[in-house]
């Protein structure tokens, strides 16, 4: 019995914590945002690949780095604490391993690896009119997602940008009708949702322990009363409140992405607890970190907001909360009827 | 990472089930916290006792197995999944005990730990007083030197102590420097119960049963031989024995996980006529018992590796203590107009509202959340 990270696990975060603090500061968060110098985030994403970022699902045989979840988790956590506005989970949980399933798409995958090559993805539900918003869409060539006929590949070339609350997110929106066949089993597809939905829980961690430091180092600074705020009982509460929050759900999403790697039974239930539980750590440490800065948090020249946002988004992203806490209903045999899925499976 | 138990921890757990299997005494009767409960209770504390299955943590000599802090949470989770009685001794063998392995000599290791695994001496705490709750440090039980005599004589009151009336012995802080202040110039004496001076009049709990007494000493002599750690040392050897009560050993996720499946049990069985908002608050209860097991996890793992977990110890309590209290709320609200019937769940929820309060309530626990883990200024 060893629930931790190991060394070789350890190695990875430090070498992504390290390399994200030299390379993502905010001022990179906010070159993503509309009118941001969107070139910055290239060196970045290039020095992830470099270390084998996008493949590290994909099999050595393949180019990739041939690591698991565990690791996965991890890296995510670290992506999430620097509010990387990269479509990092939709690479390494989704893309990635979905075009190295995929046998006629070597080309792609290689790009992809090399990190010369950005995809994203949308794998839930498809809107009524035949579109879908893609995340970090405008920054994408092209992206995976899941069409009337089954799993698809779609350019993004003609994609039309749409404005969002965290603006670093570019969305795009995508007819789904331009896309083209991606042929893999269900079996790949339903890894790669959960997968994507471990890998957001993983940042959401990453975003609120993100929060709370901010909000740490902010308190024991601010005076008011001639002391500093952190001092006050009603502060010390509430960030107390946070870290609870986090602490209990960050080992949560551990373990979920462990027994994805090994393929635990369980899985299903592991995955919608992690992803419960870090949606609800995120939105209540989003919240409650906030108001412990008073106005200056209220505003987009502090960057507090940059991962706020973030956080609001990827809380909804694969199933919010209530969604996972339903399909956990279903799994405990609390539900009368049948649980239905937050994540729609590919029509037969 | 790896979440398996290795084959010797296996078969540990293996050994601890078919044990409790067929020994656990059936559910019902009067609770430990009963004087009448209490006397059934001990003989199963000595059924446990003879077994080895009473302080499986300890080492052999003093009844105990030697194991590790992963089988005695695998025996742990075994107890709560069995259906086990509280532990009316785990006072001594969970508070006590484990300061007594710190800063106790050879002597009183030997004297005192094989009579409290066999449940020969039942142990309390004395620590708060009247006026000295959350704000522990401002307690007025006083210890006063007896030179000629050896020893000390103790004079003070002390409340809310669990099971004191049945209970043969007391552990406290009593302040030996009357010159000092707060933190300082106290010390921590172990008393029996039955000693010249003593008086204990048991009091009625939340819950009706008489689990709390209060403890009135005067001129109680204590030979020097019952002082634990040095004289004027008592903050620092109580404050190890804080970490314990707070944090994994009183509360393993053993009993959080039995209670989440009961609750989803009831459920399940009154799924009908139960409304989908308290259903979803079944989920959260099963959500919490699940996070605080792996939370435990976690910290065991670097606990077992050797890492000061120290002020964590405050994350636990809260959880675990509030969790609580939505479960067995929950529970309440499944139950509908039967909750208020006397029966377990009845019980267990009036039993709840006191883990947010006792072993430093939660608001003292925030404190030293958001001061000693997370750095806030202290004023």
């Amino acid at each position: 019995m060893y629930f931790d990270l190991d060394e070789d696990q350890r190695m990875l975060r430090d070498l992504v914590r390290r390399l994200l603090a030299d390379e993502c500061p905010p001022s990179v968060v906010r070159a993503a945002w509309p009118g941001g110098e969107v070139s910055l985030l290239e060196p970045v994403w290039r020095k992830l690949a470099g270390i084998g970022v996008p493949g590290l699902l994909v099999d050595e045989t393949l180019g990739g780095t041939g690591l698991d979840e565990t690791y996965m988790v991890a890296l995510l956590e670290q992506t999430g604490h620097a509010g990387l506005p990269l479509p990092t989970v939709a690479t390494v949980a989704v893309a990635a391993p979905l075009l190295a399933a995929s046998p006629d798409r070597a080309e792609l995958l290689a790009d992809v690896l090399s990190g010369q090559t950005l995809i994203g993805c949308q794998l839930e539900a498809s809107s009524t009119d035949g579109t879908v918003l893609v995340p970090h869409g405008q920054l994408v060539s092209a992206a995976i997602v899941i069409t009337p006929r089954g799993l698809g590949l779609v350019s993004m070339a003609a994609a039309r940008p749409v404005a969002s609350m965290d603006g670093a997110r570019r969305l795009a929106q995508v007819d789904l009708r331009a896309a083209v066949p991606l042929h893999v089993d269900d079996e790949a597809l339903d890894l790669a949702v959960a997968r994507a939905t471990v890998g957001t829980a993983a940042e959401l961690i990453g975003l609120s322990r993100r929060m709370l430091a901010i909000t740490v180092e902010y308190v024991c600074q601010r005076t008011q009363f001639g002391v500093p705020v952190g001092g006050f009982q009603a502060i010390k509460h509430q960030l107390a409140d946070a870290l609870l929050a986090i602490e209990f759900a960050g080992p949560a999403v551990r373990r979920a992405g462990y027994s994805l790697a090994t393929g635990d039974a369980n899985a299903e239930r592991e995955v919608s607890a992690a992803k419960a539980l870090a949606s609800e750590a995120a939105t209540s440490v989003a919240r409650t970190t906030i108001q412990c800065h008073g106005a200056i948090a209220y505003t987009t020249e502090y960057d507090h907001h940059l991962f706020a946002k973030r956080a609001w988004a990827l809380a909804q992203e694969y199933g919010n909360a209530a969604a996972h806490r339903q399909r956990l209903a279903g799994l405990l045999g609390l539900r009368t009827d049948h649980p239905s899925r937050t994540i729609q499976k590919v029509a037969p | 990472m790896d979440l398996n138990y290795s084959e010797r921890e296996q078969t540990f757990r293996a050994e601890a089930r078919v044990w409790l299997e067929a020994n656990v005494p059936d559910p019902g009767g009067p609770s430990g916290d009963t004087r009448e409960g209490f006397a059934r209770h001990l003989e199963w504390e000595r059924a446990l006792h003879e077994a080895r299955w009473a302080v499986v943590a300890w080492p052999e000599r003093y009844g105990g197995r030697d194991a590790t802090l992963w089988e005695w949470l695998i025996f742990e989770e075994e107890y709560y999944r069995a259906g086990a009685p509280p532990r009316i001794t785990q006072n001594g063998i969970f508070l006590l005990a484990p300061t007594i392995f710190e800063f106790g000599t050879d002597e009183q290791q030997d004297r005192i730990l094989p009579r409290m695994a066999a449940a020969q001496d039942i142990w309390c705490q004395g620590w708060s007083e009247p006026g000295a709750g959350s704000d522990l440090a401002s307690l007025r039980s006083r210890a006063v030197r007896d030179e000629a005599a050896g020893g000390w004589r103790l004079t003070g009151h002390k409340t809310w102590t669990t099971r004191g009336a049945f209970c043969t012995h007391l552990f406290g802080l009593f302040r030996s420097d009357p010159d000092s202040e707060r933190h300082r110039g106290l010390t921590y004496f172990m008393v029996a119960l039955n000693s010249p001076g003593i008086t204990v009049r048991g009091f009625n709990r939340l819950d009706g049963d008489e689990g709390f007494a209060e403890v009135f000493l005067d001129d109680v002599f204590v030979p020097d031989t019952d002082v634990l750690g040095g004289v004027g040392e008592g903050w620092r050897v109580a404050m190890s024995t804080t970490g314990s009560e707070r944090g994994l050993s009183l509360r393993s996720p053993g009993r959080f996980l039995s209670s989440a499946e009961r609750l989803v049990e009831l459920a399940r069985e009154r799924l009908a006529d139960t409304p989908a908002a308290v259903l979803d608050r079944v989920v959260g209860s099963w959500l919490d018992a699940q996070a605080y097991q792996l939370f435990t996890l976690q910290q065991a793992t670097r606990m077992a590796a050797g890492v000061d977990t120290g002020a964590e110890s405050s994350l636990n309590k809260i959880f675990w203590s509030e969790l609580d209290v939505r479960l067995q709320q929950t529970a309440l609200d499944i139950l509908g107009p039967e909750a208020e019937l006397d029966g377990p769940w009845s019980k267990g929820f009036l039993f709840s509202l006191s883990g947010p309060i006792y072993a430093g309530t939660n608001e003292i626990q925030r404190n030293i959340v958001a001061e000693r883990v997370l750095g806030l200024p202290r004023k």
